[in-house]
């Protein structure tokens, strides 16, 4: 017997939905074949049997979420199929451990541990248990005098004030009933969206980003004429040789790629040991999905050429839509690149995916008059670049540098620039 | 029931055990015609005769020796140390020997055996009349320590220690022999090694202690009552196999802890105690956990004023206690 865990799908993952069991009990199962189906933070995951055998038993069923090395199900390991190599081997190799330095993660958990009240006084351990058993609010919380040493809240307190509490709603229950209809000033109750497990995702992800990463905005104005002209002239014949098209994403990201390699301190994670810099730069593209939104990864992007970059974007956008990508496929990004503009926006304040240190929005290509050289006016295809930036990593000049560094390499975009 | 000294307690235990199973018998220092430097054999030696109430030589680690020869052959002895103070050279037997002869046989044998030491001070008994050695005893896997604190508990786990199947070190208060009155059930009245007791309920904190300050803590508690504290508590009585759960819900239920004993501190029975908590109530406290302890310093002093200063009595504890309720 052998028992099937929820794998570590990945660095900030600490719990997996079972979305669809592939196998039913008392089925047989080859080694690595799809067992179960897994929804992550944004991904379908499709996990291997770890072994070969007959499934005995399922121990979660669809639907349920349970945490990181729950036993999930039960393979019996037939003898004459049984294979070389370690038995309880976890599913999926999983992801390897591209960027993403754990310590940061652990700290900014730490960081989150005080509660409210904490400065105000301290708190044991039981009074804590008593204040969330009895959902005492602050303020409630601030009207307790403390009979404890230094006016220190015990639990006999606590306890005597829930009675206390208790007392004049028993009392006064006519009372109560008549005040309820003020609750009529409400507005009538709409419909509840159930939350998928992507939403659920995308909600703890940006809330731990907003509560942890100190953010900064800042951003620059790019001519991007030059790219423009380029595109036009070569996309259909690069349709042609390619199948795909050319799109502003895959030069954008080049041009992050330059700007990162010129500032490597975005490049980099938090953590309380120190900034960690990263060797590769693997950059994430935003792809808006039916329910949401998904980052995938073009890992080792500084590798790559503008016409890599495409097809990468590309195939990585398609399986997205398709709900095809993979865990490696959106872990392990260093940098973000968004690209609202598509849809007309000016102004991008996004929100940076922990443990990155920066997020840059392409905004709407627009064509307005602008002042050039020599005091002429010219009609150019303007485009603002918004990136917010973890500012514990860094600081506003090296952000206005790796701006300047991107808009410089986009201005100075000509026909020279290598496609391939 | 009949109101009972721990003295009278014990001697009642060995008498009915001596009766209802031949094979126990006792062997100890001036245990026979004597009936023991404190007379918990009394009468003994005439109703069961010089071969079940033996007087050995002066030397401990020949009554021990014995005790696990004849457990070995099927007897059930209980081997009488005149004071715990004078334990040590039995050592290596009881360490060596005894605690570990069901493991090293692989359970083939197993000594029905009880090692009785009178322990504890407060009886201007000096450095060798007066020490406390449940902790070093008690570090020893395969040993059973018990040091009961009321005549019920003496009477109960005597037996309790006499029918075991495992070599059991019991440790009566000196004390406690002629001080501690209780009433004690009439027939078997077995109490389990290894369960605590509650001698009082309470809800703002919890007294645990065992042997004579057991009776220092209730008394603590009364005076509390007073004050409009409520304390708990929790006689230990076993104090290995400790009895985990009891003290786990005390301290759940008072988030408050003071442990009590007269041993020294370092690595004691009390640092045990606080680990469990530690390790399994911390988010049920609602203070530190406390211990009031006897000084770390070689042995108990003869000079009486000495000898109340290394004491945990009533009055420390209850300042100790109030310092803890007023956390």
């Amino acid at each position: 017997m052998a028992s099937v865990k929820m794998p570590q799908l990945g660095e900030s993952i600490t719990e997996g939905t079972i979305s669809k069991w592939l196998k039913k009990p008392g089925d047989q199962v080859k080694k690595y074949e799809g067992l179960v189906e897994i929804i992550t933070d944004k991904v379908n995951a499709e996990v291997p049997a770890p072994l070969s055998g007959v499934l005995k038993e399922i121990k979660v069923k669809e639907g349920a979420t349970v945490t990181v090395g729950t036993e999930i199900a039960v393979i019996e390991e037939t003898a004459a199929a049984a294979p070389s190599g370690p038995k309880s081997q976890p599913a999926p190799q999983a992801a390897p451990p591209i960027a993403a330095p754990a310590p940061a993660e652990e700290s900014v958990t730490e960081g989150q541990a005080g509660g409210s009240t904490e400065g105000r006084t301290r708190l044991s351990p039981a009074v804590r248990a008593l204040i969330e058993e009895h959902r005492i609010s602050d303020a409630e919380l601030s009207r307790i005098e403390g009979s404890g040493i230094g006016g220190r809240i015990s639990k006999k307190d606590i306890e005597e004030f829930v009675a206390k509490r208790a007392q004049p709603a028993a009392a006064n229950g006519e009372q109560r009933q008549q005040v309820s209809p003020s609750t009529a000033a409400a507005p009538s109750p709409g419909t509840t969206v159930p939350l998928s497990p992507m939403r659920r995702a995308i909600a703890s992800n940006m809330l731990k980003s907003k509560q942890t990463i100190p953010h900064a905005w800042t951003v620059a104005e790019v001519d991007m004429t030059n790219v423009v002209r380029f595109r036009q002239k070569v996309k259909d014949s690069f349709k042609q040789r390619e199948g795909i098209d050319l799109t502003y994403v895959p030069i954008m990201v080049k041009a992050v790629v330059e700007g990162l390699k010129a500032v490597p301190i975005l490049n980099a994670s938090w953590s309380d040991q120190g900034v960690v810099l990263h060797k590769d730069i693997n950059v994430g593209v935003a792809v808006s999905v039916d329910d949401g939104l998904i980052v995938p990864v073009i890992h080792q992007a500084d590798g790559m050429s503008i016409a890599g970059l495409a097809k990468a974007t590309d195939d990585l956008a398609k399986r997205a839509r398709a709900g095809k990508l993979g865990i490696p496929d959106v872990q392990g990004a260093t940098f973000t690149v968004n690209n609202p503009g598509t849809f007309g926006t000016i102004l991008s304040y996004s929100i940076i995916a922990p443990p990155q240190a920066g997020i840059l929005a392409m905004d709407a290509i627009v064509k307005r008059p602008v002042v050039i050289e020599g005091d002429a006016i010219a009609v150019r295809s303007m485009m603002n670049l918004c990136l917010s930036f973890d500012h514990r990593v860094l600081d506003g000049v090296s952000a206005a540098r790796f701006l300047q560094g991107v808009r410089r390499w986009l201005e100075g975009f000509s026909e020279q620039v290598p496609l391939y | 029931m009949a109101v009972k000294t721990v003295i009278e307690a014990i001697r009642d235990g060995m008498d009915e055990e001596m009766a209802r199973d031949e094979s126990v018998f006792l062997i100890g220092e001036d245990v026979g015609n004597r009936g023991g430097v404190f007379l918990a054999s009394d009468g003994l030696y005439k109703k069961y005769g010089e071969l079940r109430v033996i007087d050995s030589p002066l030397a401990e680690s020949c009554i021990v020796g014995v005790a696990i020869g004849a457990a070995v052959n099927g007897m059930r002895p209980i081997a009488e140390i005149q004071f715990a103070d004078f334990i040590a050279p039995a050592m290596n037997q009881i360490i060596e020997e005894a605690a570990r002869f069901s493991y090293r046989t692989a359970g083939d044998f197993n000594l029905p055996m009880v090692i009785r030491a009178p322990w504890g001070g407060g009886v201007h008994g000096a450095l060798y009349h007066s020490q406390s050695i449940e902790a070093m005893f008690a570090h020893v896997p395969g040993l059973k320590v018990v040091a009961p604190g009321t005549p019920a508990d003496a009477k109960g786990l005597l037996k309790a220690a006499i029918r075991d199947p495992d070599p059991v070190l019991y440790l009566e208060h000196k004390r406690t022999y002629r001080l501690v009155k209780g009433e004690v059930p009439e027939g078997d009245g077995v109490v389990p090694i290894g369960k605590a007791d509650v001698k009082r309920e309470g809800t703002d904190l919890s007294l645990i202690a065992y042997g004579l300050m057991l009776t220092y803590c209730l008394e603590v508690a009364e005076k509390l009552a007073a004050d409009g504290i409520s304390a708990e508590v929790l006689d230990l009585r076993t104090i290995r196999p400790i009895d985990r759960a009891a003290i786990i819900a005390t301290a759940r239920k008072t988030g408050k802890v003071l442990v009590v004993h007269e041993d020294t501190p370092f690595a004691g029975v009390a640092a045990e105690v606080m680990a469990i908590i530690m390790e399994n109530a911390f988010d049920a406290l609602d203070a530190p956990v406390m211990r009031l302890t006897g000084p770390d310093v070689p042995a108990m002093p003869f000079n009486h004023v000495l000898e109340e200063a290394f004491m945990p009595n009533p009055e420390k504890i209850l300042a100790k206690a109030r310092e803890l309720a007023a956390v």
